[in-house]
């Protein structure tokens, strides 16, 4: 349960983190490849409440994701990981009533049921470390 | 097209790397005894002082600067479902290097969800 918790976790604050981002870099704009471009992206960024916003949800994806890999398998928690993937599809579509392909729809079938075969796995298949106890 | 594919192996051998790296970290660490943020802080405080979790943070650093130069070269619709390959490479890994046991369920799964993304990815 607690491993499912933590995945859930993961995937919305992975999602919410990266709209964050490019929200915040839509509202900043195109970055000149320039000195004073770049200088002014810098002040605009660190200024920008969004993008924090963005920071401190990939923050909490980092959090998530450290602690649930001091327990379960790393074979099971990237693909657990995936689902943001058919989640963002889901989110585009009652959202933002965007149109999905039949070929976009036919991966998130395909994500879903990666999803659940490794999620009828056992979560943890190596032994505790010594040191972890101690 | 050679630096294309250079720069994709550094992708995903870099974030695959890392990854693992980041889990034997982790594993070392030990779980936090209870989800509440004074233990979560210890745990925070011993994964740091940990080795294996500063050899992850470059390997991954070098997987997103990889993939900055893979996305103003190529489509997304080229690099994502690519990058997509991590997954089976992942799982390799984590066999080899970690010693998970993967069954043959948790084959498919990867499997699926691999070509899943890159579905997805293609739009």
């Amino acid at each position: 349960m607690k491993t499912l918790v933590m995945v859930c976790a993961m995937v919305v604050c992975a999602n919410a983190g990266d709209l964050m981002l490019k929200r915040a870099m839509l509202q900043i704009g195109a970055v000149q490849l320039s000195e004073s471009g770049l200088a002014h992206a810098f002040r605009m960024t660190v200024s920008s409440a969004t993008l924090w916003v963005g920071i401190i949800f990939l923050c909490g994806f980092m959090l998530s994701y450290m602690t649930v890999l001091s327990w379960a398998d790393y074979s099971y928690v990237m693909p657990a990981g995936a689902f943001g993937y058919a989640l963002l599809t889901f989110f585009a579509v009652i959202f933002l009533h965007e149109a999905v392909s039949p070929r976009r729809w036919v991966g998130v079938v395909l994500i879903c049921v990666g999803v659940l075969l490794v999620g009828q796995t056992k979560p943890r298949t190596t032994a505790v470390a010594r040191e972890a106890l101690a | 097209m050679t630096h294309v594919a250079l720069f994709l192996s550094f992708l995903i051998f870099g974030s695959t790397g890392g990854e693992i790296a980041i889990t034997r970290g982790m594993k070392a660490t030990g779980e936090p005894q209870r989800l509440r943020p004074k233990e979560m802080l210890q745990f925070l405080g011993r994964a740091l002082c940990n080795g294996w979790f500063w050899a992850g943070v470059p390997l991954m650093a070098l997987s997103f600067y990889a993939l900055l130069l893979l996305l103003s070269w190529e489509p997304i619709s080229f690099v994502i479902p690519a990058s997509a390959l991590s997954y089976v490479v992942g799982t390799f890994g984590a066999k080899y290097v970690l010693g998970e046991q993967i069954s043959a369920a948790r084959w498919a799964g990867v499997v699926l969800v691999c070509a899943g993304v890159a579905l997805v990815a293609l739009g």
